[in-house]
Protein backbone atom coordinates (compact mmCIF):
# COMPACT_ATOMS: atom_id res chain seq x y z
CA UNK A 1 0.00 0.00 0.00
CA UNK A 2 1.36 3.35 -1.21
CA UNK A 3 1.30 5.87 2.29
CA UNK A 4 -1.27 9.07 0.99
CA UNK A 5 0.22 12.60 0.22
CA UNK A 6 0.51 14.23 3.51
CA UNK A 7 -2.20 17.00 2.81
CA UNK A 8 -4.65 15.36 1.99
CA UNK A 9 -8.39 16.68 3.01
CA UNK A 10 -10.95 14.15 3.45
CA UNK A 11 -14.33 14.44 2.58
CA UNK A 12 -16.91 13.60 5.35
CA UNK A 13 -20.21 14.72 6.98
CA UNK A 14 -18.32 16.47 9.79
CA UNK A 15 -15.93 18.51 7.53
CA UNK A 16 -19.22 20.08 5.77
CA UNK A 17 -20.43 20.90 8.94
CA UNK A 18 -17.17 22.47 9.97
CA UNK A 19 -16.92 24.46 6.63
CA UNK A 20 -19.96 25.32 7.12
CA UNK A 21 -19.33 26.93 10.13
CA UNK A 22 -16.64 28.84 8.88
CA UNK A 23 -17.91 30.01 6.03
CA UNK A 24 -15.94 27.60 3.36
CA UNK A 25 -13.13 28.91 3.20
CA UNK A 26 -11.20 25.58 4.00
CA UNK A 27 -12.09 23.90 0.71
CA UNK A 28 -9.29 23.28 -1.45
CA UNK A 29 -9.26 22.15 -5.25
CA UNK A 30 -9.27 18.45 -5.60
CA UNK A 31 -6.27 17.39 -7.55
CA UNK A 32 -3.06 19.68 -8.30
CA UNK A 33 -2.56 20.88 -12.06
CA UNK A 34 1.11 19.65 -12.43
CA UNK A 35 2.79 20.65 -15.84
CA UNK A 36 4.31 17.57 -17.52
CA UNK A 37 7.44 16.01 -16.37
CA UNK A 38 9.71 15.02 -19.31
CA UNK A 39 9.49 11.43 -18.16
CA UNK A 40 7.52 9.01 -16.72
CA UNK A 41 6.60 5.24 -15.72
CA UNK A 42 3.17 5.18 -17.31
CA UNK A 43 1.38 7.66 -19.53
CA UNK A 44 -2.25 6.97 -20.07
CA UNK A 45 -3.65 8.59 -22.78
CA UNK A 46 -7.26 10.16 -22.29
CA UNK A 47 -8.82 11.11 -18.96
CA UNK A 48 -11.98 9.83 -19.36
CA UNK A 49 -13.31 7.52 -16.55
CA UNK A 50 -11.52 4.55 -17.74
CA UNK A 51 -8.31 6.47 -18.12
CA UNK A 52 -8.54 7.79 -14.43
CA UNK A 53 -9.52 4.32 -12.73
CA UNK A 54 -6.21 2.65 -14.81
CA UNK A 55 -4.50 5.14 -12.88
CA UNK A 56 -5.97 4.81 -9.76
CA UNK A 57 -5.51 1.16 -9.38
CA UNK A 58 -1.82 1.33 -11.17
CA UNK A 59 -1.44 3.85 -8.22
CA UNK A 60 -3.48 1.88 -5.30
CA UNK A 61 -2.98 -1.96 -6.30
CA UNK A 62 0.59 -2.01 -7.80
CA UNK A 63 2.34 0.69 -6.24
CA UNK A 64 3.07 2.04 -9.73
CA UNK A 65 2.37 6.24 -9.27
CA UNK A 66 5.14 7.71 -11.35
CA UNK A 67 2.07 8.14 -13.59
CA UNK A 68 0.18 10.88 -15.95
CA UNK A 69 -2.96 10.87 -17.38
CA UNK A 70 -2.97 12.58 -20.74
CA UNK A 71 -6.24 14.53 -21.46
CA UNK A 72 -6.63 16.41 -24.69
CA UNK A 73 -10.10 18.60 -23.09
CA UNK A 74 -10.47 18.30 -19.52
CA UNK A 75 -11.03 15.81 -17.02
CA UNK A 76 -14.72 14.06 -17.78
CA UNK A 77 -15.45 16.49 -21.43
CA UNK A 78 -15.91 12.99 -22.69
CA UNK A 79 -18.33 10.31 -22.98
CA UNK A 80 -17.76 9.72 -19.16
CA UNK A 81 -19.59 12.95 -18.32
CA UNK A 82 -22.43 12.18 -21.91
CA UNK A 83 -24.01 8.83 -20.49
CA UNK A 84 -27.50 7.67 -18.97
CA UNK A 85 -25.24 6.49 -16.22
CA UNK A 86 -27.13 2.95 -15.50
CA UNK A 87 -24.79 0.69 -14.06
CA UNK A 88 -25.98 -3.64 -14.23
CA UNK A 89 -24.36 -6.74 -14.06
CA UNK A 90 -26.52 -8.67 -16.18
CA UNK A 91 -24.83 -10.20 -18.99
CA UNK A 92 -24.73 -13.62 -20.12
CA UNK A 93 -22.08 -14.85 -22.38
CA UNK A 94 -19.01 -16.41 -20.36
CA UNK A 95 -16.33 -13.67 -20.62
CA UNK A 96 -18.76 -10.55 -19.66
CA UNK A 97 -20.49 -12.25 -17.23
CA UNK A 98 -17.57 -12.04 -14.88
CA UNK A 99 -15.87 -9.06 -15.65
CA UNK A 100 -19.78 -6.71 -15.18
CA UNK A 101 -19.92 -9.09 -12.20
CA UNK A 102 -16.90 -7.97 -10.57
CA UNK A 103 -17.35 -4.10 -11.89
CA UNK A 104 -20.19 -3.96 -10.03
CA UNK A 105 -18.99 -5.36 -6.45
CA UNK A 106 -16.06 -2.26 -7.08
CA UNK A 107 -18.73 0.26 -7.47
CA UNK A 108 -20.85 -1.07 -4.13
CA UNK A 109 -17.55 0.01 -2.14
CA UNK A 110 -16.83 2.77 -4.24
CA UNK A 111 -17.18 5.95 -2.26
CA UNK A 112 -15.80 4.27 0.57
CA UNK A 113 -12.97 4.10 -1.45
CA UNK A 114 -12.85 7.30 -2.95
CA UNK A 115 -13.65 8.78 -0.16
CA UNK A 116 -15.94 10.39 -2.44
CA UNK A 117 -19.74 10.61 -2.78
CA UNK A 118 -20.75 8.91 -6.54
CA UNK A 119 -24.22 8.55 -5.36
CA UNK A 120 -24.44 4.87 -6.58
CA UNK A 121 -28.00 4.43 -6.24
CA UNK A 122 -28.94 0.61 -6.52
CA UNK A 123 -32.57 1.27 -7.42
CA UNK A 124 -32.99 -1.62 -9.39
CA UNK A 125 -33.17 -2.00 -13.09
CA UNK A 126 -36.26 -3.86 -15.10
CA UNK A 127 -35.64 -5.67 -18.55
CA UNK A 128 -39.39 -6.04 -20.23
CA UNK A 129 -39.94 -8.37 -22.83
CA UNK A 130 -43.06 -9.00 -24.37
CA UNK A 131 -43.64 -12.58 -25.82
CA UNK A 132 -43.43 -15.89 -24.84
CA UNK A 133 -40.02 -16.91 -26.41
CA UNK A 134 -38.58 -13.73 -24.91
CA UNK A 135 -39.53 -14.44 -21.61
CA UNK A 136 -37.55 -18.10 -21.95
CA UNK A 137 -34.47 -15.61 -22.99
CA UNK A 138 -35.24 -13.62 -20.34
CA UNK A 139 -35.33 -16.72 -17.91
CA UNK A 140 -32.30 -17.97 -19.10
CA UNK A 141 -30.32 -14.70 -18.43
CA UNK A 142 -31.57 -14.59 -15.06
CA UNK A 143 -30.14 -17.98 -14.35
CA UNK A 144 -26.38 -17.22 -15.60
CA UNK A 145 -26.85 -14.01 -13.82
CA UNK A 146 -27.91 -16.26 -10.53
CA UNK A 147 -25.09 -18.83 -11.63
CA UNK A 148 -22.38 -16.16 -11.48
CA UNK A 149 -23.71 -15.03 -8.07
CA UNK A 150 -25.45 -11.85 -8.93
CA UNK A 151 -28.89 -11.30 -8.39
CA UNK A 152 -32.23 -11.48 -10.69
CA UNK A 153 -35.80 -11.99 -9.80
CA UNK A 154 -38.37 -12.95 -13.24
CA UNK A 155 -41.65 -11.20 -12.95
CA UNK A 156 -44.63 -11.85 -14.19
CA UNK A 157 -46.86 -9.08 -15.69
CA UNK A 158 -48.36 -8.17 -12.25
CA UNK A 159 -44.90 -8.06 -10.45
CA UNK A 160 -44.09 -5.64 -12.94
CA UNK A 161 -47.15 -4.03 -12.84
CA UNK A 162 -46.75 -3.06 -8.84
CA UNK A 163 -43.62 -1.65 -9.36
CA UNK A 164 -44.11 -0.08 -12.98
CA UNK A 165 -47.67 0.81 -12.78
CA UNK A 166 -47.65 3.72 -14.98
CA UNK A 167 -46.45 1.79 -17.97
CA UNK A 168 -49.15 1.14 -20.80
CA UNK A 169 -49.24 -2.83 -20.77
CA UNK A 170 -52.04 -3.92 -23.24
CA UNK A 171 -50.21 -1.72 -26.19
CA UNK A 172 -51.09 -3.84 -29.78
CA UNK A 173 -47.52 -3.98 -30.63
CA UNK A 174 -45.69 -4.85 -27.69
CA UNK A 175 -47.48 -5.84 -24.63
CA UNK A 176 -45.83 -6.22 -21.80
CA UNK A 177 -45.51 -10.18 -20.55
CA UNK A 178 -43.05 -9.29 -17.25
CA UNK A 179 -39.62 -8.16 -16.48
CA UNK A 180 -36.28 -9.46 -15.52
CA UNK A 181 -35.44 -7.36 -12.15
CA UNK A 182 -32.11 -6.98 -11.58
CA UNK A 183 -32.10 -5.40 -7.74
CA UNK A 184 -28.89 -4.20 -7.32
CA UNK A 185 -28.88 -2.59 -11.07
CA UNK A 186 -29.20 1.21 -10.97
CA UNK A 187 -27.15 4.31 -11.29
CA UNK A 188 -24.43 7.02 -9.96
CA UNK A 189 -23.32 10.03 -10.71
CA UNK A 190 -21.61 10.10 -13.91
CA UNK A 191 -19.20 13.34 -13.35
CA UNK A 192 -18.63 12.57 -9.72
CA UNK A 193 -17.05 8.98 -11.07
CA UNK A 194 -14.68 10.96 -12.78
CA UNK A 195 -13.92 13.80 -10.61
CA UNK A 196 -13.95 10.59 -7.26
CA UNK A 197 -10.71 8.09 -9.62
CA UNK A 198 -8.76 11.94 -10.48
CA UNK A 199 -8.98 13.27 -6.80
CA UNK A 200 -7.90 9.71 -5.55
CA UNK A 201 -5.22 9.26 -8.32
CA UNK A 202 -3.85 12.71 -7.52
CA UNK A 203 -3.38 11.93 -3.59
CA UNK A 204 -1.45 9.06 -4.74
CA UNK A 205 0.70 11.28 -6.90
CA UNK A 206 -0.62 10.42 -10.00
CA UNK A 207 0.01 13.72 -12.65
CA UNK A 208 -3.54 14.49 -14.35
CA UNK A 209 -2.20 16.77 -17.09
CA UNK A 210 -5.68 18.55 -18.85
CA UNK A 211 -4.90 20.43 -21.96
CA UNK A 212 -2.31 18.27 -23.40
CA UNK A 213 -3.56 16.17 -27.02
CA UNK A 214 -1.63 13.50 -28.10
CA UNK A 215 -0.52 13.85 -31.56
CA UNK A 216 2.44 11.32 -32.19
CA UNK A 217 3.50 8.02 -30.24
CA UNK A 218 7.12 7.05 -30.32
CA UNK A 219 7.98 3.88 -31.52
CA UNK A 220 11.97 2.32 -31.59
CA UNK A 221 12.46 -0.69 -32.87
CA UNK A 222 9.07 -2.03 -32.18
CA UNK A 223 8.85 -0.61 -28.20
CA UNK A 224 6.93 2.05 -27.24
CA UNK A 225 9.02 4.83 -26.16
CA UNK A 226 6.92 8.19 -25.46
CA UNK A 227 4.07 10.15 -26.68
CA UNK A 228 4.27 13.69 -28.55
CA UNK A 229 1.64 16.13 -27.15
CA UNK A 230 0.74 19.48 -27.33
CA UNK A 231 2.43 20.12 -24.37
CA UNK A 232 5.77 19.55 -25.66
CA UNK A 233 7.29 15.48 -25.73
CA UNK A 234 7.21 13.04 -22.49
CA UNK A 235 8.95 9.92 -22.28
CA UNK A 236 7.39 6.21 -21.07
CA UNK A 237 8.00 3.51 -20.42
CA UNK A 238 4.66 2.19 -21.23
CA UNK A 239 1.59 3.85 -22.52
CA UNK A 240 -1.64 3.21 -22.70
CA UNK A 241 -4.39 4.36 -25.18
CA UNK A 242 -7.94 4.84 -23.38
CA UNK A 243 -9.45 7.22 -25.82
CA UNK A 244 -13.14 5.73 -26.18
CA UNK A 245 -14.72 7.01 -29.74
CA UNK A 246 -10.91 8.24 -30.46
CA UNK A 247 -9.26 4.94 -30.24
CA UNK A 248 -8.81 4.62 -34.22
CA UNK A 249 -7.07 8.24 -34.38
CA UNK A 250 -4.72 7.11 -31.81
CA UNK A 251 -3.92 3.73 -32.51
CA UNK A 252 -3.22 4.99 -36.29
CA UNK A 253 -0.54 7.16 -34.65
CA UNK A 254 1.22 4.00 -33.93
CA UNK A 255 0.49 2.14 -37.14
CA UNK A 256 -2.26 0.20 -36.13
CA UNK A 257 -5.66 -0.62 -37.43
CA UNK A 258 -8.43 -1.27 -34.89
CA UNK A 259 -11.76 -3.31 -35.54
CA UNK A 260 -13.42 0.22 -34.39
CA UNK A 261 -16.42 1.57 -35.81
CA UNK A 262 -17.29 5.50 -33.89
CA UNK A 263 -21.16 5.88 -33.98
CA UNK A 264 -23.16 8.49 -32.10
CA UNK A 265 -25.42 7.56 -29.10
CA UNK A 266 -28.10 10.34 -28.09
CA UNK A 267 -29.45 10.76 -24.97
CA UNK A 268 -32.12 13.17 -23.31
CA UNK A 269 -33.50 14.92 -20.39
CA UNK A 270 -36.63 17.01 -19.42
CA UNK A 271 -37.31 19.32 -16.65
CA UNK A 272 -36.86 18.55 -13.35
CA UNK A 273 -39.86 16.67 -12.04
CA UNK A 274 -40.71 15.53 -8.50
CA UNK A 275 -39.91 11.35 -8.07
CA UNK A 276 -42.07 9.21 -10.52
CA UNK A 277 -39.80 6.73 -12.00
CA UNK A 278 -38.01 5.06 -9.06
CA UNK A 279 -36.07 2.57 -10.98
CA UNK A 280 -34.10 1.92 -14.53
CA UNK A 281 -36.50 0.64 -16.97
CA UNK A 282 -35.23 -1.05 -20.36
CA UNK A 283 -37.90 -1.32 -22.88
CA UNK A 284 -35.18 -3.66 -25.60
CA UNK A 285 -37.92 -4.21 -28.06
CA UNK A 286 -38.50 -0.67 -28.53
CA UNK A 287 -35.10 0.80 -27.94
CA UNK A 288 -35.56 2.58 -25.19
CA UNK A 289 -34.51 3.57 -21.72
CA UNK A 290 -35.46 5.17 -18.64
CA UNK A 291 -34.33 6.54 -15.15
CA UNK A 292 -34.84 9.74 -13.32
CA UNK A 293 -32.29 11.72 -11.85
CA UNK A 294 -31.78 12.69 -8.38
CA UNK A 295 -32.48 16.41 -9.56
CA UNK A 296 -36.05 15.43 -11.26
CA UNK A 297 -34.66 15.49 -14.71
CA UNK A 298 -36.11 12.08 -16.41
CA UNK A 299 -33.05 10.72 -18.44
CA UNK A 300 -33.43 8.40 -21.02
CA UNK A 301 -32.08 7.02 -24.40
CA UNK A 302 -32.37 4.52 -27.57
CA UNK A 303 -30.29 3.30 -30.47
CA UNK A 304 -26.96 4.29 -31.89
CA UNK A 305 -27.92 6.91 -34.99
CA UNK A 306 -26.51 3.62 -36.59
CA UNK A 307 -23.44 4.90 -38.95
CA UNK A 308 -20.22 6.00 -38.73
CA UNK A 309 -19.79 9.73 -37.03
CA UNK A 310 -17.90 12.18 -35.20
CA UNK A 311 -20.48 14.65 -35.02
CA UNK A 312 -21.16 14.58 -30.56
CA UNK A 313 -24.25 14.87 -31.62
CA UNK A 314 -27.38 13.17 -33.60
CA UNK A 315 -30.32 13.56 -36.47
CA UNK A 316 -33.50 14.13 -35.96
CA UNK A 317 -34.42 10.20 -37.13
CA UNK A 318 -33.45 9.01 -33.86
CA UNK A 319 -34.89 11.48 -31.83
CA UNK A 320 -38.05 10.69 -33.42
CA UNK A 321 -38.13 7.17 -33.21
CA UNK A 322 -36.85 7.47 -29.25
CA UNK A 323 -39.62 9.78 -28.39
CA UNK A 324 -42.13 7.52 -30.41
CA UNK A 325 -41.17 4.52 -28.42
CA UNK A 326 -41.14 6.64 -24.76
CA UNK A 327 -44.90 7.40 -25.76
CA UNK A 328 -45.50 3.92 -26.72
CA UNK A 329 -43.96 2.59 -23.77
CA UNK A 330 -45.73 5.25 -20.82
CA UNK A 331 -47.98 7.99 -22.37
CA UNK A 332 -48.04 9.74 -19.30
CA UNK A 333 -44.23 10.97 -20.11
CA UNK A 334 -45.69 13.21 -23.51
CA UNK A 335 -46.33 15.77 -20.70
CA UNK A 336 -42.91 16.46 -19.30
CA UNK A 337 -40.50 18.68 -21.57
CA UNK A 338 -37.78 17.75 -23.19
CA UNK A 339 -34.85 20.26 -21.84
CA UNK A 340 -31.57 19.10 -24.33
CA UNK A 341 -30.15 16.15 -26.12
CA UNK A 342 -26.38 15.18 -27.00
CA UNK A 343 -24.56 12.93 -28.40
CA UNK A 344 -21.38 11.23 -27.79
CA UNK A 345 -19.06 9.47 -30.01
CA UNK A 346 -18.93 5.58 -29.27
CA UNK A 347 -16.16 2.89 -29.96
CA UNK A 348 -18.14 0.15 -31.57
CA UNK A 349 -16.56 -3.40 -31.86
CA UNK A 350 -18.01 -5.51 -34.52
CA UNK A 351 -19.26 -7.82 -31.46
CA UNK A 352 -20.05 -5.40 -29.21
CA UNK A 353 -17.77 -6.35 -26.52
CA UNK A 354 -14.53 -4.48 -24.83
CA UNK A 355 -10.79 -5.11 -25.79
CA UNK A 356 -8.18 -3.74 -22.95
CA UNK A 357 -5.21 -5.91 -24.27
CA UNK A 358 -1.70 -5.62 -25.41
CA UNK A 359 -0.85 -4.53 -29.18
CA UNK A 360 1.53 -5.62 -31.33
CA UNK A 361 3.76 -2.64 -30.23
CA UNK A 362 6.12 -3.44 -26.98
CA UNK A 363 4.78 -1.65 -23.89
CA UNK A 364 1.76 -0.22 -25.93
CA UNK A 365 -2.04 -1.34 -24.69
CA UNK A 366 -5.36 -0.98 -25.93
CA UNK A 367 -8.57 -0.21 -24.00
CA UNK A 368 -11.58 0.35 -26.33
CA UNK A 369 -14.29 -1.17 -27.61
CA UNK A 370 -16.84 0.10 -24.85
CA UNK A 371 -19.96 0.39 -27.28
CA UNK A 372 -22.71 2.17 -25.50
CA UNK A 373 -22.19 -0.30 -21.98
CA UNK A 374 -18.60 0.97 -20.46
CA UNK A 375 -20.03 3.38 -17.63
CA UNK A 376 -20.71 0.56 -15.88
CA UNK A 377 -17.41 -0.87 -16.46
CA UNK A 378 -15.22 2.01 -15.36
CA UNK A 379 -14.33 0.37 -12.09
CA UNK A 380 -13.36 -2.90 -13.37
CA UNK A 381 -11.77 -1.78 -16.73
CA UNK A 382 -9.52 0.25 -14.62
CA UNK A 383 -8.83 -2.45 -12.43
CA UNK A 384 -8.05 -5.19 -15.17
CA UNK A 385 -5.57 -2.50 -17.46
CA UNK A 386 -3.91 -1.80 -14.49
CA UNK A 387 -2.97 -5.29 -13.77
CA UNK A 388 -2.35 -5.91 -17.21
CA UNK A 389 0.51 -3.18 -17.31
CA UNK A 390 1.97 -3.99 -13.70
CA UNK A 391 1.97 -7.78 -13.93
CA UNK A 392 2.39 -8.24 -18.07
CA UNK A 393 -0.79 -10.76 -17.29
CA UNK A 394 -4.33 -10.34 -18.42
CA UNK A 395 -6.51 -10.36 -14.80
CA UNK A 396 -8.71 -12.92 -14.94
CA UNK A 397 -11.93 -11.47 -14.81
CA UNK A 398 -11.18 -9.65 -18.21
CA UNK A 399 -8.78 -12.58 -20.08
CA UNK A 400 -11.27 -12.61 -23.13
CA UNK A 401 -11.46 -9.27 -24.19
CA UNK A 402 -8.53 -9.56 -26.53
CA UNK A 403 -7.49 -7.76 -29.94
CA UNK A 404 -7.16 -11.03 -31.69
CA UNK A 405 -10.85 -12.42 -31.00
CA UNK A 406 -12.10 -11.27 -34.10
CA UNK A 407 -9.16 -12.81 -36.29
CA UNK A 408 -9.40 -16.46 -33.85
CA UNK A 409 -12.78 -16.28 -34.07
CA UNK A 410 -13.60 -16.33 -30.04
CA UNK A 411 -16.25 -13.48 -30.26
CA UNK A 412 -17.84 -12.21 -27.76
CA UNK A 413 -21.54 -11.46 -29.63
CA UNK A 414 -23.39 -10.55 -25.96
CA UNK A 415 -26.63 -10.12 -28.08
CA UNK A 416 -26.57 -12.52 -30.95
CA UNK A 417 -26.67 -10.48 -33.85
CA UNK A 418 -23.49 -11.17 -35.54
CA UNK A 419 -19.85 -10.03 -35.63
CA UNK A 420 -20.27 -7.25 -38.08
CA UNK A 421 -19.60 -3.57 -37.47
CA UNK A 422 -23.70 -1.94 -38.86
CA UNK A 423 -25.33 -5.03 -36.06
CA UNK A 424 -24.99 -3.58 -32.67
CA UNK B 1 -29.38 14.14 -43.85
CA UNK B 2 -30.20 13.33 -47.32
CA UNK B 3 -28.72 10.71 -50.04
CA UNK B 4 -28.93 10.47 -53.34
CA UNK B 5 -29.90 7.43 -54.77
CA UNK B 6 -28.83 6.94 -58.63
CA UNK B 7 -31.78 5.41 -59.36
CA UNK B 8 -34.85 7.69 -57.31
CA UNK B 9 -33.30 11.00 -56.41
CA UNK B 10 -32.66 12.87 -52.79
CA UNK B 11 -34.10 11.06 -50.57
CA UNK B 12 -34.46 10.70 -46.65
CA UNK B 13 -31.77 9.16 -44.95
CA UNK B 14 -34.65 6.95 -43.21
CA UNK B 15 -34.85 5.24 -46.69
CA UNK B 16 -31.79 3.65 -46.71
CA UNK B 17 -29.93 0.97 -44.08
CA UNK B 18 -26.12 1.57 -43.35
CA UNK B 19 -23.87 -1.35 -44.34
CA UNK B 20 -20.28 -0.13 -43.58
CA UNK B 21 -17.23 1.18 -45.44
CA UNK B 22 -16.67 0.83 -48.80
CA UNK B 23 -13.91 -1.87 -47.50
CA UNK B 24 -16.76 -4.09 -48.34
CA UNK B 25 -16.30 -3.76 -51.93
CA UNK B 26 -12.22 -4.63 -51.81
CA UNK B 27 -13.02 -8.42 -50.87
CA UNK B 28 -10.24 -11.02 -50.68
CA UNK B 29 -9.75 -13.81 -52.55
CA UNK B 30 -10.98 -17.03 -51.44
CA UNK B 31 -7.66 -17.88 -50.74
CA UNK B 32 -6.04 -15.34 -49.15
CA UNK B 33 -4.71 -15.45 -45.39
CA UNK B 34 -6.29 -14.67 -42.97
CA UNK B 35 -5.20 -11.24 -41.78
CA UNK B 36 -6.67 -10.05 -45.42
CA UNK B 37 -9.72 -11.42 -43.87
CA UNK B 38 -10.08 -9.90 -40.77
CA UNK B 39 -8.90 -6.67 -42.53
CA UNK B 40 -11.85 -6.58 -44.74
CA UNK B 41 -14.03 -7.80 -41.79
CA UNK B 42 -13.32 -5.65 -39.09
CA UNK B 43 -10.17 -3.52 -38.76
CA UNK B 44 -11.09 0.05 -40.15
CA UNK B 45 -9.78 3.32 -41.05
CA UNK B 46 -12.42 4.94 -38.74
CA UNK B 47 -11.36 8.54 -40.22
CA UNK B 48 -12.90 11.55 -38.92
CA UNK B 49 -13.45 13.52 -41.51
CA UNK B 50 -13.90 12.40 -45.38
CA UNK B 51 -15.05 8.71 -45.41
CA UNK B 52 -16.80 6.21 -48.15
CA UNK B 53 -19.62 3.74 -46.75
CA UNK B 54 -22.07 1.89 -48.53
CA UNK B 55 -25.94 2.17 -47.87
CA UNK B 56 -28.78 0.13 -49.40
CA UNK B 57 -31.80 1.89 -50.66
CA UNK B 58 -34.89 0.01 -48.88
CA UNK B 59 -37.65 0.79 -51.57
CA UNK B 60 -35.73 0.42 -54.55
CA UNK B 61 -32.46 -2.27 -53.68
CA UNK B 62 -30.38 -0.01 -54.75
CA UNK B 63 -26.64 -0.16 -53.23
CA UNK B 64 -24.84 3.51 -53.15
CA UNK B 65 -21.44 4.29 -52.13
CA UNK B 66 -21.81 7.60 -50.26
CA UNK B 67 -18.54 10.23 -49.97
CA UNK B 68 -19.34 11.85 -46.64
CA UNK B 69 -18.09 13.72 -43.52
CA UNK B 70 -17.95 12.09 -40.66
CA UNK B 71 -17.66 15.36 -38.61
CA UNK B 72 -19.90 17.43 -40.47
CA UNK B 73 -22.25 14.86 -41.72
CA UNK B 74 -22.13 16.52 -45.22
CA UNK B 75 -22.37 14.57 -48.51
CA UNK B 76 -19.87 14.80 -51.25
CA UNK B 77 -20.71 12.03 -53.73
CA UNK B 78 -23.23 9.16 -54.09
CA UNK B 79 -22.55 6.51 -56.70
CA UNK B 80 -23.94 3.50 -57.58
CA UNK B 81 -22.08 0.36 -56.73
CA UNK B 82 -23.14 -1.79 -59.46
CA UNK B 83 -20.65 -2.14 -62.27
CA UNK B 84 -17.59 -1.81 -59.18
CA UNK B 85 -15.78 -4.99 -57.94
CA UNK B 86 -16.85 -7.19 -55.00
C1 LIG C 1 -25.47 9.05 -24.64
C2 LIG C 1 -24.67 7.97 -23.99
C3 LIG C 1 -25.28 7.15 -23.04
C4 LIG C 1 -24.55 6.12 -22.43
N1 LIG C 1 -25.15 5.40 -21.44
C5 LIG C 1 -24.45 4.47 -20.76
C6 LIG C 1 -25.06 3.79 -19.66
O1 LIG C 1 -26.21 4.07 -19.29
N2 LIG C 1 -24.34 2.83 -19.02
C7 LIG C 1 -23.08 2.52 -19.40
O2 LIG C 1 -22.50 1.62 -18.82
N3 LIG C 1 -22.45 3.18 -20.42
C8 LIG C 1 -23.11 4.15 -21.11
N4 LIG C 1 -22.50 4.85 -22.13
C9 LIG C 1 -21.13 4.47 -22.54
C10 LIG C 1 -20.04 5.09 -21.69
O3 LIG C 1 -20.29 6.45 -21.46
C11 LIG C 1 -18.69 4.92 -22.42
O4 LIG C 1 -18.53 3.59 -22.85
C12 LIG C 1 -17.49 5.28 -21.53
O5 LIG C 1 -17.69 6.49 -20.87
C13 LIG C 1 -16.24 5.34 -22.38
O6 LIG C 1 -15.06 5.36 -21.62
P1 LIG C 1 -14.41 6.70 -21.01
O7 LIG C 1 -15.21 7.16 -19.88
O8 LIG C 1 -13.00 6.41 -20.71
O9 LIG C 1 -14.54 7.66 -22.28
P2 LIG C 1 -14.34 9.24 -22.40
O10 LIG C 1 -14.90 9.96 -21.25
O11 LIG C 1 -14.84 9.61 -23.77
O12 LIG C 1 -12.77 9.37 -22.31
C14 LIG C 1 -11.87 9.39 -23.40
C15 LIG C 1 -11.04 10.65 -23.27
O13 LIG C 1 -9.95 10.60 -24.19
C16 LIG C 1 -9.67 11.93 -24.56
N5 LIG C 1 -8.86 11.93 -25.79
C17 LIG C 1 -9.22 11.57 -27.04
N6 LIG C 1 -8.22 11.72 -27.90
C18 LIG C 1 -7.16 12.19 -27.18
C19 LIG C 1 -5.81 12.54 -27.51
N7 LIG C 1 -5.34 12.46 -28.77
N8 LIG C 1 -5.00 12.99 -26.51
C20 LIG C 1 -5.46 13.10 -25.23
N9 LIG C 1 -6.72 12.77 -24.87
C21 LIG C 1 -7.56 12.31 -25.83
C22 LIG C 1 -11.05 12.53 -24.75
O14 LIG C 1 -11.01 13.95 -24.72
C23 LIG C 1 -11.82 11.91 -23.61
O15 LIG C 1 -11.88 12.74 -22.47
C24 LIG C 1 -23.19 5.89 -22.78
C25 LIG C 1 -22.58 6.72 -23.72
C26 LIG C 1 -23.30 7.76 -24.32
C27 LIG C 1 -22.62 8.65 -25.30
ZN1 LIG D 1 -33.56 4.19 -54.94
Amino acid sequence: MVPERGDVMRYSGFRVLLEGLRGNRGWRPAWRKPDPKPAYDVVIIGGGGHGLSTAYYLAKNHGITNVAVLEKGWLGSGNIGRNTTIVRANYFLPGNSEFYSHSLKLWEKLERDLNYNVMHSQRGLINLFHSDGQRDAFARRGNAMLAQGDDAVLLDREGVRELLPYLDFDQTRFPIYGGLYHPRGGTARHDAVAWGYARAADQRGVDLIENCEVTGIDIDQGRVTGVQTSRGAIRAKKVAIVVAGRSSQVAAMAGLRLPIESHILQAFVTEGLKPCIDHVVSFGMGHFYISQSDKGGLVFGGDLDFYASYAARGNLPMVEHVMEAGMTLMPMIGRAKVLRSWGGIMDMSPDGSPIIDRSPVDGLFINCGWNYGGFKAVPASGRCLAHLMATGAPHKVAARFRLDRFATGHLLDEEGTGSQHNLH
Amino acid sequence: MRITCPCCGSRDRREFTYYGSDDYLRRPDADAAAQAWDDYLHNRDNPAGETRDLWYHDPCGTWVKVTRDTVTHAIHACEPVAGEAG
